[in-house]
């Protein structure tokens, strides 16, 4: 464990170095125990893979006191403290080429076929590590190994929202229209970020996510139903 | 009401931003220069966190249908009210009809103009505040278009104050911005941290609410630019495989995988805001204690700034 000062408003406490499950669930777990007790002067916290940002009103709290007070709560931050987690299912059309516009190149570029290739990413339970870089982006694992490809040479500098994509051990859905270096494989027509609703994002860290392959028919009646304001997501 | 008659290439409504958010990935926004925002709120004798404009390089115009006061701060943008020079840096009495334009800005890149009562504009999880990017807060998610009307919400009878003039920050130079090492100061040479201390940093016109980007000496990674994503500060001093750093403001990624080499205090932060394309910055190291004691002292200056006139 390292505590990394992020100017005079944050403090980054560091709980390991690499991508696994076990210590990004310390991290939200830290986070969780965080939020619990209340800590003196904690305005917010961000988590990320293996760390979390703390930001604090030194008005409130020294650095010193704050770092002994987030120290003594490492220990306890275990899977045990988290709330059960809740799971997400996401239709995802994958057939249409023109959602999953990388899905025929990925396939040959992992020797799979285009079916092996959805039945594996669809298969799979992900993760949501944390949520960044764009408003409700989630980071995620949880493929087979045998998906895992290196990311595009190229990033492309527009990805339409809902483009679900795989890159390395990662999985990420495009929250808005943004650059990026991962391979489309389909989209969801739900949408992660709506500015314009109560709870603009969809995804919370720490939520599993299941993809449900869908064709392009009902890809296009969900969307409707987005649009009038009339669907719910599955949420369990 | 106040009635948008030119918008100005960037107006939006601020105010003191979003918490919470961040671990949604929605950043805090809110005022780039918190220092002239607050006082603009001040002088017209609102709450710190009252929404008020932001504008960008040149101002807005803008018609007041009622009543009321207003107080224009930060970059040195001309005021005029009815074609009228009016002062910036103090309360300003406006009567209904009055044309308020403020023109492009002499010094520094940012003002604020505080509304009496403040703006009303609808709350967003929690705040006023314009994300541009994200499309939420301040009128529809987007800057001020001609046509705009805002409401302001009512304010009681007003006093005249100003900001004394030695308390009227410079913005022109080259400032020298004080900043903490880390959180990755160690995945720097030594060499990196040199010239990043010892250099001058051009600020390039490709700065905006999420970050500015500065030119200058090469600040060399030890190993690797990329680093196992992390939550990114205000202020933090990202710097990517190119070695040139980028400072990262209110409307910021809210995490992102790139060493930071330092982060730059709270006190100074708006001067990085205010700092135009082509202006240079210098960077001096300080520790945590020292610029939480540069805060307390910021907090004192604000509360020291306001003068009430006497009539």
């Amino acid at each position: 464990m390292r505590f990394l000062p992020a100017g005079d408003l944050a403090v980054c406490v560091e709980l390991g170095e690499e991508i696994s499950v076990e210590v990004n669930t310390r991290v939200r777990a830290l986070e969780f125990l965080i939020q619990q007790k209340g800590l003196t002067g904690v305005v917010e916290t961000v988590p990320a893979y293996s760390s979390l940002l703390v930001y604090y009103d030194p008005r409130a709290v020294g650095y010193e006191p704050l770092c002994a007070a987030i120290a003594e709560l490492v220990p306890q931050a275990t899977t045990a403290v988290l709330p059960p987690a809740r799971t997400v299912e996401l239709p995802c059309c994958y057939e249409d080429p023109e959602l999953g516009f990388d899905l025929t190149a990925a396939a040959k570029r992992l020797e799979l076929s285009i079916d092996e290739l959805v039945r594996l990413h669809a298969g799979a339970e992900y993760l949501v590590y944390f949520i960044g870089f764009t408003p409700g982006l989630p980071y995620m694992t949880g493929m087979p190994e045998r998906i895992n490809i290196p990311r595009l040479d190229t990033p492309r500098t527009k990805t339409p929202p809902g483009s679900v994509g795989i890159g390395g051990i990662q999985c990420c859905i495009y929250s808005v229209e943004s650059p990026g270096g991962f391979w489309i494989l389909g989209r969801t027509p739900v949408p992660l970020y709506d500015p314009s609703a109560s709870e603009p994002t969809l995804l919370r860290p720490g939520d599993r996510v299941r993809f449900r392959r869908i064709d392009r028919a009902e890809f296009d009646t969900i969307g409707a139903a987005v649009a009038a304001r009339a669907y719910r997501p599955v949420i369990a | 009401m106040i009635r948008i008659l030119d918008a100005g290439p960037q107006t939006t409504v601020q105010d003191l931003g979003r918490t919470g958010q961040m671990r949604y990935g929605i950043p805090p926004s809110g005022p780039v220069d918190r220092f002239a925002f607050v006082l603009a709120n001040r002088l017209v004798g609102n709450a710190d966190g009252a929404a008020a404009l932001e504008c960008t390089l040149i101002g807005p115009r803008f018609e007041v249908t009622a009543a009321g006061a207003i107080a224009v701060t930060g970059a040195d943008m001309p005021v005029t009210v009815n074609g009228q020079r009016a002062a910036g840096w103090t309360t300003v009495a406006l009567k209904p009809g009055d044309v308020v334009k403020l023109g492009p800005a002499r010094t520094g890149v940012r003002s604020y103009v505080g509304v009496a009562g403040g703006l009303d504009v609808p709350l967003v999880l929690g705040s006023r505040s314009t994300y541009l990017r994200g499309r939420v807060g301040g009128v529809e998610g987007r800057a001020l278009r001609k046509g705009d009307e805002l409401r302001v919400f009512p304010s009681g009878p007003g006093k005249a104050r100003r900001v004394e003039q030695r308390s009227i920050p410079d913005y022109t130079g080259e400032p020298t911005i004080r900043a903490v090492l880390g959180p990755q100061a160690d995945r720097f040479t030594a060499e990196g941290l040199q010239a990043l201390f010892g250099g001058r940093y051009e600020v390039l016109p490709q700065s905006d609410r999420m970050g500015s980007r500065l030119r200058g000496p090469r600040i060399a990674h030890a190993r690797g630019h990329d680093i196992v994503s992390d939550g990114i500060a205000l202020g933090s001093i990202q710097v990517p495989g190119d070695g040139q750093p980028i400072v990262l403001l209110v409307d910021r990624q809210s995490t992102g995988g790139y060493t930071k080499v330092a982060t730059i205090c709270s006190s100074d932060i708006w001067r990085v805001g205010q700092a135009r394309p082509g202006q240079s910055l210098r960077f001096h190291p300080i520790d945590v204690d020292e610029a939480h004691r540069l805060l307390r002292e910021a907090d004192r200056a604000l509360d020291a700034a306001v003068r009430e006139e006497i009539a």
